[in-house]
């Protein structure tokens, strides 16, 4: 063996591709996460191709004023029209977009503000920890839907301002979880020895504390998905929603608007809140699997 | 439990109170700092009324000073006037407390209730029918937007079979007192009440599944069976009691979402609550309602951790020993 194959980096990389060899061989043993994995796929490649399989001109009212308004399945288009004679199916094809779009940025950025929340507070300890834990624990007191709510009516209706809404109310869970593992991660041995060897904070946080976090912060992800999809369905229910932009939220918002109930237009209300519980139950599969394996208080479980 | 405790936990969320005032003046004033703008956005308003608009808001003045008027009126709840009616913000609120308090209450307690012992009965049979079938319908109802679930229950129990009325607080006209008009504000609570029940307990039942899943596999349980206690007492004297510890935090946080989820089912079946004003109020927007919204629930949910904190320190007294 040369000494080119033995560099500590090629080492490391080996090693991170079979750790992520095992993961994926322990994940596919599991059932539900399996299931969950496929819905999600099949709504991703859904949302993906969207513009291949539906016209989004026929989410415009002005260019439907000829369509028949609340038209039955099959009467007109494949799911029907609703109280403006715009395609139902066109809806739940490019509602599927935002909802996924808004559910993964969202949840992105509120990983990364609970994570960096949670290892600064872990890690450095001290006055900035009680500090950050003290604003994470006034953040999960304040009820959660009423501040979206203020937030999103202040801020005004647009997918970027619900994103935002969605990440500052939801990262205090997330910085408690990653605080908690940062605190014994940094108990470990390895971590005094660096300190030793001459390491600094930068290289402490970024080489060890942060790797050894990251599946918990990955299942954790995977947990807080359904979670921000069930909140901007709600607030585009409330009609906080972009008004220029199809989501499930709003469909259902129009929906029970324009009296699709009363109608009992089932067509109009039942496939965006389909895809909803979908796409949830899919994500909390999926994530329950996850964190089965990724997460170090659940592993060694025996349930 | 010692009086400097009580006096600490009291003291916290009196903190945390101050916090959201604080909070909410910064949200209000800051972040947005054109209140009147946003309120005359889309309308057609004279300049005069604009400047009156400005000086009933305060906005006119320096922030120190519309900061010392703010913390003044707060404190008297004097929350200002409602844009769209001009009636005084409590006034509005203090007549939708009790709805709400009524539904949210009833749900909370049934779903937690219900939700326990769903938990309970399927982590005592893991692997049996009922623990599928149990957990399947729970995990269903987690993954459903809350008023997506009132909309499906409204279509089938009042349109279709009309057990229950579509909505509102009592029958038109209905003035009727006493238990009558009691019965009738039941029946007109079943639906909503149902929906939240439904939409809360699936959390409850995973949870406390887990729960007992980790208690069962202690010594102390082994060790009450050896002693040839019958299951069921095994059960109910030794494991529920401590699976339950964790479900005192979930209540309290639950609540809250409870409350949250209050807002669009209230509004699907008009209830006349605080969820409905909050509604309401957003579609007009009535930003001082809001406010004066937001205030009220948060103080709610903070009252509702700070009797969660206290349970819990009387249920376990290792929280109570820890500084």
């Amino acid at each position: 063996m040369t000494a080119v194959t033995l560099s500590p980096r090629r080492v490391a990389w080996t090693r991170r591709r079979r750790a992520l060899a095992r993961t994926w061989a322990q994940y596919r043993a599991s059932r539900p996460g399996m299931i969950g994995l496929v819905i999600l796929l099949a709504f991703v490649v859904m949302a993906l191709i969207a513009p291949l399989i539906s016209d989004s001109g026929g989410l415009v009212a002005s260019n439907t004023i000829q369509n028949p308004a609340w038209a039955r399945p099959g009467e007109f288009g494949p799911l029907g029209t609703d109280h403006l004679g715009r395609s139902v199916a066109a809806q739940f094809v490019w509602g599927a977009r935002i909802s996924l779009f808004v559910g993964l940025t969202a949840t992105l950025l509120t990983m990364l503000f609970g994570s960096l929340v949670g290892i600064l507070a872990g890690f450095f300890g001290g006055r900035p920890e009680s500090l950050l834990m003290r604003l994470t624990e006034w953040f999960l007191v304040i009820p959660f839907l009423p501040l979206a709510i203020v937030l999103a009516a202040i801020l005004g209706p647009s997918v970027q301002n619900i994103i935002l809404v969605i990440a500052i109310t939801s990262w205090p869970s997330t910085a408690r979880l990653i605080r908690a593992q940062v605190l014994t991660v940094k108990q470990r041995l390895y971590v005094d020895r660096s300190r030793a060897l001459g390491a600094g904070n930068w290289h402490l946080t970024t080489r060890h504390i942060l790797p050894n976090v990251a599946p918990l912060i990955l299942a954790n992800t995977t947990l807080t998905v359904p979670i921000v999809i069930l909140t901007e369905t709600t607030l585009a229910f409330l009609g906080l929603g972009d008004p220029d932009r199809a989501s499930w939220g709003r469909t259902l918002d129009e929906a029970f608007s324009a009296g699709a109930i009363g109608r009992d237009a089932w067509w109009y209300y039942l496939p965006a809140g389909l895809g909803i519980v979908a796409v949830v139950l899919a994500f909390t599969l999926c994530g329950q699997a996850l964190e089965e394996i990724l997460n170090p208080r659940l592993r060694n479980k025996t349930s | 439990m010692s009086a400097r405790f009580v006096g600490r936990k009291v003291l916290g969320a009196l903190v945390t109170l101050v916090f959201v005032i604080v909070f909410n003046f910064f949200l209000f004033r800051v972040v947005e700092n054109d209140p009147v703008g946003t309120l005359v956005r889309g309308r057609n308003l004279t300049e005069e009324q604009q400047q009156r608009l400005s000086e009933d808001f305060g906005v006119d003045q320096p922030m120190p000073e519309q900061f010392r008027r703010y913390v003044v009126e707060t404190a008297q709840l004097n929350f200002g006037l409602s844009f769209e009616t001009r009636e005084p913000v409590w006034d509005v609120i203090r007549s939708r407390i009790w709805p709400t308090v009524f539904l949210v209450g009833t749900s909370a307690v049934l779903s937690a209730v219900i939700g326990t012992w769903l938990g309970i009965q399927a982590a005592w049979k893991r692997g049996s029918s009922f623990d599928y079938a149990s957990t399947g319908t729970t995990m269903l109802l987690y993954s459903m937007p809350d008023f997506w679930l009132g909309l499906l229950l409204l279509v089938l129990l009042a349109n279709k079979l009309a057990l229950f009325p579509t909505g509102g607080f009592t029958d038109a006209g209905g003035d009727a007192t006493g238990l009558a008009g009691l019965a009738d504000q039941a029946h007109h609570m079943a639906l909503p009440g149902l929906t939240l029940t439904l939409a809360y307990l699936g959390e409850y039942a995973i949870i406390m599944r887990s729960s007992l899943l980790d208690t069962m596999g202690e010594d102390y349980l082994v060790l009450a069976r050896a002693k040839g206690l019958r299951d069921a007492l095994v059960r109910r004297r030794h494991a529920v009691p401590n699976a339950l510890l964790p479900l005192v935090t979930l209540i309290a946080i639950n609540f809250g979402f409870v409350l949250g989820g209050a807002i669009a089912v209230e509004s699907i079946y008009s209830w006349p609550g605080l969820g409905l004003a909050t509604y309401q109020a957003i579609r007009a927007p009535d930003l001082p309602m809001l406010q004066g919204l937001f205030l009220v629930l948060s103080a709610a949910v903070i009252l509702a951790n700070l009797l969660a904190d206290l349970l819990y320190a009387y249920l376990d007294p290792r929280v109570r020993s820890e500084s």
